[in-house]
């Protein structure tokens, strides 16, 4: 191995690399303005869906109303509904969304229950999967169900008992969590899948041009006649694939950082919304406030990521280089986007916790124990064990680059 | 000096199975000669060369190429040879004066040394013009140029040059000739490739006749005619190699 070789490749690669607009566009420039476009510009719409849907005062119609007067007298003077006559084609109604939901109350409903006759149900008819349909229905079901609380009451008061009898006891949960950890478990599944993500897609562009580009262009052959030894052309070109997987995640990061801070200026009037609920003490957050992210757990992230970042531009490489053109490469790597993100998924369901069995798995290991991290807890001995095994797999993906480069079925495939 | 001894180059593939390249081919060239190495497509000429050029490992046999033997020292062999070839590309996101550079530090020559042989180099090859232009904007003549500089950028003793003026127009194509004419001038060893007969007779000291992969007849050309009693190399060849395909069968007439 000589090193003034690979570092003479590094240089050469990364001086071509950033005159290469296209990679330059798809590894860095994209992710790092989209991303907190996608992050940001989705979350603000869907909160402005949701907030719309529940200003919407619903329009609701009851059919079967003559059997109870006194609900329907509650549902008229009821702000949260708006009562609308039932029109002939209710549930084309609905689905057109001219009504959000429709009640329908059993026959002679109130005489039936001052009989003390077991009523039947009443039913509530909505559009499942649309917003503001589900939730004209929650509010008419909540309406209905407090009417049922006071006939119960009334019903207790005839026989001379209080709520109390039915409800002896009240139930209420209080979070403990600080506001960092409760960041952790929620952002803890997506960190790492973005990080993941990126790493990855940060890899294979270079890769596939300086393999099966360099091929394509005849520029391949050019170099092996140079008195360079393949591992080091191998470890050039490989650190170069590193500097550009590291370089995207790191862009990406560091543009979601600034976003978030901008976000939080521009949504809350202050710099970080997770200062508020800090400020507020670990009892809990301050209502509305985002949760934050534990600056420490993201460190011990990134470390954690560099042997996968290895593994991934050693796999991008031996793949691209195996390809005869880069429209090959792409086809090659394309669909190994989707196999490299299902770890973090499955890491991301509920359930699936750090074991030494799953702390052997690559890339679900680092997804798991990344969600530890960015909660606040260092399972030490995992840690070492996953960093271990994803730099031993780091090492063998290494090692196939270089055979890769040996083999001249690979390197003068036509 | 390049001295080959039973080259052989098997390759395996799954469609054609077992395919010996270049079977046993043996011939010698020494410095200041040119060797033509004469032979129809996939007669096993560019495999040859790429054996010497250590891009390629033999199967059997072995070469001594400017006093290293390609099995046992590639990386020695390389640092003495400059190869170039239609399939040796230039990178175009660098300019001419970088990729001197990149290929002159990968051979491992001092700054200054560098510095000096690149002025020396664009001086003899008139590339001062667009010594500092990104290769991607060059036209043929321009790349050939800076092709032949890197391949002459470490002053090597051998040159290897596998069909170098394959897809060039006329001009272009004479400058390579001269080229490879000046370099035997300067007493190195040369090994050139083609099917193009007039080449062949315009710069080559020794013709070896290659086809299927072995080496069928090699001399001067002087000597070959003597031995077929025939002046036309294209005549020669097709002799050397066994006759001319049969023709396709003439459609019936109507």
């Amino acid at each position: 191995m000589n090193a003034a070789h690979i570092w003479i490749i590094y240089r050469k690669e990364l001086r071509d690399a950033l005159r290469d607009r296209r990679t330059l566009i798809s590894s860095i420039v994209v992710p790092t303005l989209l991303m907190p476009l996608l992050l940001f510009g989705v979350g603000r719409l869907m909160q402005r869906a949701v907030a719309e849907a529940r200003e919407d005062v619903p329009a609701v119609a009851v059919l079967g109303a003559a059997g109870a007067p006194t609900l329907m007298s509650r549902l008229a003077v009821d702000a949260r509904v708006r009562l609308v006559p039932v029109p002939a084609d209710w549930r084309e109604a609905i689905a057109a969304k001219r009504l959000r939901a429709v009640l329908e109350l059993p026959e002679r409903l109130e005489e039936r229950l001052r009989a003390g006759e077991a009523a039947p149900a009443i039913r509530i008819f909505h559009y499942q999967g649309e917003l503001k349909s589900e939730n004209g229905a929650r509010v008419a079901e909540r309406i209905v169900t407090e009417h049922r609380e006071r006939v119960v009451t009334e019903r207790l008061a005839a026989r001379g008992l209080g709520p109390d009898a039915v409800r002896p006891f009240e139930v209420r949960r209080e979070n403990v969590a600080p506001p960092e950890k409760v960041g952790g478990n929620l952002f803890g599944g997506l960190v790492p899948y973005f990080i993941i993500l990126l790493c990855f897609t940060g890899a294979i562009y270079p890769a596939m041009d300086i393999t099966a580009g360099e091929k394509e262009r005849g520029t391949m052959e050019t170099l092996l006649c140079s008195p360079v030894a393949r591992v080091d052309l191998v470890l050039g070109k490989f650190l170069l694939v590193l500097t550009g997987s590291l370089a995207s995640m790191f862009f990406v990061v560091a543009s979601m950082a600034g976003s978030a801070l901008l976000g939080g200026v521009l949504l809350f009037g202050g710099p970080v919304p997770g200062a508020a609920a800090a400020a507020a003490g670990p009892a809990g957050l301050v209502p509305g406030a985002l949760p934050t992210i534990d600056p420490l757990g993201l460190a011990g992230v990134f470390a954690m990521v560099l042997p996968v970042a290895v593994l991934f531009s050693a796999v991008a490489l031996t793949v691209s280089l195996f390809a005869k053109s880069y429209k090959e490469a792409q086809s090659y790597l394309g669909p190994l986007i989707v196999v490299v993100l299902v770890p973090g998924m499955i890491a991301a369901l509920p359930g699936t916790e750090l074991t030494a069995r799953t702390a052997l798995i690559p890339l679900l290991n680092l997804s798991l124990v990344c969600k530890e991290m960015l909660s606040g807890s260092w399972p030490w001995g995992y840690i070492a064990l996953i960093f271990g095994s994803s730099s031993l797999y780091a090492a063998g993906a290494l090692a196939l680059a270089v055979r890769m480069f040996n083999r001249e079925d690979v390197l003068f495939r036509s | 000096m390049i001295a080959a001894h039973g080259l052989t180059k098997v390759f395996r593939d799954r469609r054609r199975g077992e395919f010996r390249a270049v079977d046993d081919v043996s011939f010698t060239v020494e410095p200041g000669r040119i060797y033509g190495l004469l032979g129809a497509n996939g007669a096993g000429k560019t495999t040859t060369l790429r054996l010497l050029a250590t891009l390629l490992r033999p199967t059997a046999g072995t070469a001594e190429v400017a006093g290293r033997d390609i099995n046992l020292d590639p990386a020695g062999v390389r640092a003495r040879v400059g190869f170039l070839a239609t399939s040796t590309a230039l990178y175009g996101r660098l300019t001419a004066r970088e990729t001197l550079e990149y290929f002159g530090r990968l051979h491992g020559l001092a700054p200054d040394v560098l510095r000096a042989r690149i002025d020396l180099l664009a001086d003899e090859l008139e590339m001062h013009a667009f010594l500092d232009r990104r290769c991607d904007s060059f036209s043929t003549g321009m790349k050939q140029k800076t092709s032949i500089a890197r391949t002459l950028v470490h002053d090597p003793a051998v040159m290897i040059f596998d069909e170098p003026t394959l897809g060039l127009d006329v001009m272009a194509a004479r400058a390579v000739v001269r080229f490879v004419r000046a370099c035997r001038d300067r007493g190195k060893t040369v090994i050139y490739s083609t099917h193009v007969m007039s080449e062949v007779e315009k710069l080559c000291d020794v013709i070896g006749i290659i086809h299927g992969g072995r080496l069928r007849d090699e001399g001067s050309l002087a000597d070959l005619r003597a031995r077929h009693g025939e002046t036309d190399l294209e005549e020669i060849f097709v002799r050397v190699v066994g006759g001319e395909p049969a023709p396709p069968p003439l459609l019936p007439p109507r």
